[in-house]
């Protein structure tokens, strides 16, 4: 076989795979993003305790979030489509120049806000939602999810079991104080309300989470701030 | 590039030759015990049971789909690029597999995402693909996909099985190990999450499998 051949043989492979794969991925985005939107909305739900079926998300979802606005780190509104907020792009940015989603739910005449928080845990990104009660300090519901955590070890933090110890947890102290919530190695004391288990063996995923709620909720503090005082 | 199927009558579907292609790779072909490759993906995706089953199941797509089309290609493809062609074949196969599930089993794909991606780097698939499905018929290289799929997923999923049930005590995500069992002082072992007693499970598949069949040892 000449290498003239060789070099059409392999060119022609290069096309031929190159039309099949993206025609695939043309395709199947549709598809692709809906789940990935129906995904964020089952999300933001479990956080206010509605378990939404992938079917009835979209319905669910439009009934139960009465109001999806975007703030700057004043707690003033700003221009923006919450649900289309990119938080890795926001991220990057200087907290100042940061969009804020929030989410206000209204379950049976109760108010919750729902945030969107996003950090790094051991391979790449986590990311979740934590939802308040009207007070803004006691947290009702948190939802988290990761790109890449070690199954059995860090992707715990996906878990409902991880996750169901953070509802009655508080973000504020008596005096006002932003608390956060720590994940702690080791277990947290029981009668902490602002710190919960970490996960053995995956330690580093669970200060991902201590870091994420710490360095996303705090960007809110003038929002809670502001939604208090009215 | 001889074919080995040079048969001058037309060959039953399922002959015997066939089917030991199909039911060598179980047992005394096996490519984990017997030949030891793909290890690494069995060290990292076995700590549960599902996942496991998904990699099995998207391996054997993969593998059965590479095997066809580098068989029908197998007298085109230039010899010296044959390992390129064929690693372009299973990353298509392997991002194909990953779009579609990603648009139709998403929660599956959620839990896979980067396995499936290493998928690629599974030595089984190149392995059969140069030692088999280059000199090998269509139909031959397919059975012969089928079958190490099968024997790769079979360890796979035994090894799942014993690190969910020792390391979490849950089958599938489900608790199998009573409440009452804890209660007693029954700790799960972390050991068993951890990748190295991967190795050690297979060490004892391996082990069993020699002892009772003495034509392996010394085989590899």
């Amino acid at each position: 076989m000449t290498n003239r051949y060789i070099f059409l043989y392999a060119s022609g492979m290069v096309i031929l795979v190159a039309l099949i794969l993206s025609g695939a991925a043309t395709l199947l985005r549709p598809l692709q993003e809906r789940n990935m939107r129906i995904e964020k909305m089952q999300n933001i739900l479990s956080t206010i305790n509605i378990e939404a079926s992938k079917g009835e998300a979209e319905a669910m979802f439009d009934r139960y979030i009465t109001t999806a606005k975007v703030v700057n780190h004043l707690g003033e509104e700003i221009e923006g489509d919450a649900f289309e907020v990119d938080l890795q792009d926001e991220n990057r940015k200087e907290l100042s120049e940061r969009m804020l989603p929030v989410y206000i739910a209204d379950v049976d005449g109760n108010t919750y806000y729902v945030l969107p928080i996003r950090g790094n845990g051991l391979w790449g990104a986590i990311w979740g939602y934590v939802s308040l009660d009207s007070d803004m300090t006691t947290i009702v519901g948190a939802n988290f999810d990761h790109a890449s955590e070690t199954p059995g070890l860090g992707a715990e933090i996906a878990d409902d079991d991880f996750q169901d110890q953070f509802p009655g947890k508080r973000i504020f102290d008596e005096t006002g104080q932003f608390r956060s919530v720590r994940v702690v190695k080791g277990g947290a004391p029981p009668d902490d309300p602002h710190a919960v288990d970490g996960i053995s063996g995956g330690t580093i995923t669970s200060n991902g989470v201590t870091n994420m709620l710490q360095s996303g909720l705090s960007a809110y503090e003038s929002y809670f701030k502001k939604i208090n005082t009215l | 590039m001889s074919d080995t199927n040079n048969m001058p009558l037309k060959e039953p579907l399922f002959s015997a030759k066939n089917k030991k292609l199909l039911t060598d790779p179980l047992g005394k072909e096996n490519p984990i015990n017997v030949q030891v490759l793909g290890i690494c993906s069995v060290l990292a995706i076995t700590v549960q049971l599902k996942p496991s089953l998904v990699m099995a199941l998207s391996v054997l797509v993969v593998m059965g789909t590479a095997n066809v089309v580098i068989s029908l290609l197998r007298n085109t493809i230039p010899p010296r690029i044959r390992i390129i062609v064929q690693l372009t074949v299973i990353a298509s196969l392997v991002i194909l597999v990953d779009q579609v599930l990603r648009a139709f089993l998403y929660d599956v794909s959620r839990q896979l995402s980067v396995f499936v991606g290493l998928i690629i780097t599974n030595c089984i698939i190149m392995g059969r693909l140069e030692a088999f499905a280059m000199k090998s018929k269509p139909w031959p290289s397919f059975l012969d996909g089928i079958g190490n799929a099968v024997g790769y997923g079979w360890v796979l999923l035994a090894v799942a099985f014993f690190r969910e049930l020792f390391g979490s005590g849950t089958l599938m995500g489900y608790q199998v190990v009573p409440n009452i069992f804890y209660e007693y002082g029954y700790v799960n072992n972390g050991l068993m999450i951890l990748p190295p007693m991967a190795l050690i499970t297979i060490g004892i598949i391996i082990w069993v499998q020699r002892s009772r069949d003495k034509s392996l040892i010394d085989i590899s």
